[in-house]
């Protein structure tokens, strides 16, 4: 006599440590496999959008830090370079800069909470995320010594960056870029021959690189099929035309090419941030803006490579002081576009693995 | 590649659809308005076409103008470098647009986003519900009337009254 089985539901979150915030899938399961998954967000949503168009394009700033606020230097640029090229505003060499040495530096501290996550996803319980945590917590002493925040940082203004920085950046940020490479040395020792992360990893959550492009995925996603697609080098934006560096891709296009990626940008942000430290010029660290300026009329789709990938702003102006509109294409939003299709087939503990490699940021996702 | 991504202007993304007939409504300097009926096939064309190639969806967003609805499509091709803008209008009372979701899977969730936030309805979208804000949510917020003081203007508009440019414009950052 057969046994009769039914299909069961499960909710995946929304509190959960694997879904990095409150993120909640629905996934319906046949034994082990997962059959259909339905992801419910929206649980951090705080109508930004709609909040912006009641600030000025100054008061605005501090909204940009909440949205990935594991990565708000990049999210404080990628709106600061908008509202610039709305406006028509030049930033000093300086300015431009301090940006990009800070930019990077957020790209390594996300790419390290993205990978210590990724791998206590991979059930490597706890133990590797604390030593990225080590690297993290220097980044953001950097941070903290600059502009006197960790997390939200608030740190670039329209025209510039609120500070210059203080006499003991540069020495402690030289001590952190002589250090790290060695401990990327130890992570890529520890981790890349891993039996056990690659076991887990690799051929799971599989994406092509027409499915990925089709799917608008962005940053490490698409970088991990194989598409050498990057802002930084396809759309230089501030001074990234002058920087010698290279996109890495991986081939598969599974998890652990996307976890292969990262790691190899942390190296890629360094040299960077080398480069940037030989070449930074003294001058003014802001242009002379007016704190409630009114933009002309008109409409701009600016972009970056924010670590989760193509962080666009969409800001429509009437000549008003405040954004007539105020769209953020969020990329840790439209990286889960393939979530559904990459799961459906997996076993739950690798569609947790999936979700892990896409590097989700809660807040980013509803705003 | 370190060329910026170029934008092609709006006269020649109209040369373009030339293809692919009444499809172009207006044109502007950076964009084209399409005809809601032949967004899907000017899409499509955009995507297949070998120069064009617009294979990549970047960004999707919706306006409300007050007279009508106007969603916005960046789009954009990695291979050739270059990006297109287009724009299609709907109707304020009751909008509707044709839905891109089987042109780009991208289109699914900003599609999806726009309808919660703006209450445009994407017809043919598989799966087309709230998805930030919760069922029963009264109307949509990003929509201009929603929340409106008494007045009729919103509290940022009342704070920064429009007719006093002097007052807010002429502060300068002191370094």
């Amino acid at each position: 006599m057969a046994i009769k089985t039914e299909p069961i539901v499960v909710n995946i979150g929304p509190q959960h440590p694997s879904t990095h915030g409150v993120f909640r899938m629905r996934v319906t399961l046949d034994g082990e496999t997962i059959t259909d998954a339905e992801m419910v967000i929206g649980y951090l949503h705080r109508s930004m959008e709609k909040l912006a168009e009641e600030r000025t394009w100054t008061q605005n700033i501090p909204f940009t830090d909440r949205m990935d606020y594991l990565a708000a230097m990049t999210g404080n640029m990628a709106y600061c370079i908008a509202v610039e090229r709305l406006a028509g505003i030049e930033v000093p060499e300086r300015a431009q800069y301090l940006r990009v040495i800070f930019a990077e530096l957020q790209r390594i501290a996300s790419h390290a909470m993205a990978n210590g996550t990724f791998i206590n996803d991979c059930g490597a319980w706890q133990t590797p995320l604390f030593y990225m945590f080590r690297e993290r917590e220097k980044i953001l002493d950097l941070f903290e010594m600059t502009c006197g925040a960790r997390l939200t940082l608030n740190y670039m203004r329209i025209g510039g960056v609120a500070f210059d920085i203080p006499d003991e950046f540069m020495p402690a940020l030289q001590a952190l870029v002589d250090e790290l490479p060695d401990r990327i040395d130890e992570y890529d020792q520890l981790l890349l021959d891993n039996e056990i992360l690659l076991m887990r990893s690799r051929d799971i959550g599989k994406i092509s690189a027409e499915d990925a492009m089709n799917a608008s995925l962005s940053g490490p996603m698409l970088r991990g099929s194989g598409v050498a697609w990057d802002v930084r080098k396809g759309d230089p934006y501030s001074i990234y035309d002058r920087f010698d560096f290279e996109i890495p891709v991986g081939h598969n296009g599974d998890c652990f090419d996307r976890f292969i990626v990262r790691m190899a940008e942390v190296r890629q942000s360094l040299s960077i941030i080398k480069q940037a430290m030989v070449d930074i010029p003294p001058g003014k660290h802001c242009a002379e803006v007016p704190l409630n300026f009114r933009p002309p009329e008109g409409e701009v789709y600016s972009r970056i490579e924010s670590p989760k990938g193509e962080l666009g702003y969409y800001l429509v102006s009437d000549g008003g002081p405040f954004p007539y509109r105020f769209h953020v294409r969020s990329p840790s939003l439209i990286n889960l576009s393939a979530l559904r299709e990459m799961v459906i087939g997996q076993s739950v503990a690798d569609a947790i693995v999936t979700l892990g490699s896409i590097d989700i940021n809660v807040g980013e996702v509803d705003r | 590649m370190a060329e910026p991504t170029r934008a092609i202007a709006g006269s020649d993304i109209a040369e373009r659809l030339g293809r692919v007939p009444e499809a172009v409504v207006e044109t502007g300097a950076i964009s084209v308005t399409v005809a809601p009926e032949k967004l899907v096939e000017a899409s499509r064309f955009l995507r297949d076409d070998r120069d064009s190639d617009a294979r990549f969806l970047n960004c999707l967003s919706g306006v409300d103008r007050y007279d009508y609805f106007e969603v916005v499509y960046h789009l954009s091709s990695l291979a050739h470098n270059h990006s297109f803008v287009l724009r299609v209008r709907a109707d304020h009372e009751e909008p509707e647009v044709p839905s891109l979701a089987g042109v780009w899977h991208g289109a699914h969730l900003q599609e999806r986003e726009i309808f919660d936030l703006l209450g445009i309805r994407f017809i043919g979208h598989p799966d087309l519900k709230r998805m930030l804000l919760w069922e029963g949510f009264p109307g949509h917020p990003l929509r201009k009337d929603f929340m409106s003081l008494p007045s009729g203007k919103s509290p940022g508009l009342q704070r920064f009254p429009k007719e006093d440019p002097e007052k807010w414009g002429g502060e300068f950052r002191g370094d």
